[in-house]
């Protein structure tokens, strides 16, 4: 059966090392991260820091898999109606099987969020309203100052990819997108350009951890 | 112009003497959908209508867009 072909741990960690080399692949296999919402931006971003070989994901997504989602998430058809953390925690399983995965099928709030936050290294906003970023921003920079936080703002729309910027706001605070384009106004929802949005900030995680953004 | 200015969004903004509450109503921002930084600091919204502007600070209002 294809279990008996999946590598053992030794293979993965020998590959990621011959694709990124012994220093970052030893600062990822020590670092978690927990994406606040799994939609489009927080499935890719799982999907890349789970192939780079993090150590620990902490899901968090209230939400269920419905259709509209299947143009750009990292969700499969047989996965609809299930909960999206969940159904991330099965994906990631195949991609990369000696993964620590945490999932919650909850809402982040003001009151509940240092449950999800407190034992990650770096925090992921990945939620789609205006609102819940606003929230889970405000809270984050207010109660763990000390804490990496990478946030996404506009990346609806049909403009090029290269609109798509990230940008340091304070000592450990990154926001990655166009910081205009609106879904709320009408705009299409594109999976390249949301896809390109959770690269950047995939990768500015990635370098957060390996200790490249000083 | 004003000579001592805040620079708000990298722009010199003549807001010296404002409270973050006020700059915020004049420039018609919603503040359930932003995060202010005053000096590479968070503001927290509780504060928005007592923190003064002064002239030199410098202000990030980051605005919130939907989509994800």
């Amino acid at each position: 059966m294809a279990c008996d072909k999946i590598p053992n741990r030794e293979d993965f960690r020998c590959a990621l090392v011959q694709k990124q080399g012994e220093e970052i692949v030893q600062k990822l296999e020590r670092a978690t991260v927990v994406i606040c919402g799994v939609g489009g931006l927080g499935s890719n971003v799982a999907i890349n820091l789970a192939r780079a070989g993090i150590k620990k994901l902490i899901l968090v997504d209230f939400d269920c898999v419905d259709v509209t989602n299947l143009q750009r998430q990292q969700y499969k058809a047989s996965q609809v109606g299930e909960p999206k953390a969940l159904a991330l925690v099965e994906n990631l399983k195949e991609i990369a099987p000696y993964i620590e995965l945490e999932a919650y099928d909850e809402k982040i709030t003001e009151e509940n969020i240092d449950k999800f936050v407190a034992n990650a290294d770096v925090v992921c906003e990945a939620f789609d309203t205006p609102e819940a970023k606003s929230m889970l921003v405000n809270a984050v920079l207010e109660k763990y100052p000390q804490k990496y936080l990478v946030a996404a703002s506009g990346m609806a729309g049909t403009d090029d990819a290269n609109s798509i910027k990230t940008r340091k706001i304070s000592k450990h605070f990154y926001l990655c997108g166009d910081g205009k384009s609106d879904v709320t106004q009408g705009l299409a929802l594109l999976a390249p350009r949301v896809q390109i949005c959770a690269a950047h900030e995939a990768l500015t995680i990635i370098r957060i951890i390996a200790g490249l953004e000083v | 112009m004003n000579s001592n200015p805040v620079k708000i969004n990298g722009e010199d903004v003549a807001a010296a003497g404002m409270t973050i509450a006020e700059y915020l109503a004049s420039a018609n921002y919603d503040t359930k959908r932003i995060a202010v930084e005053r000096n590479l600091e968070i503001v927290p919204k509780a504060k928005y209508a007592e923190v003064v502007l002064e002239a030199g600070d410098v202000v990030e209002v980051v605005n919130f867009v939907g989509g994800g």
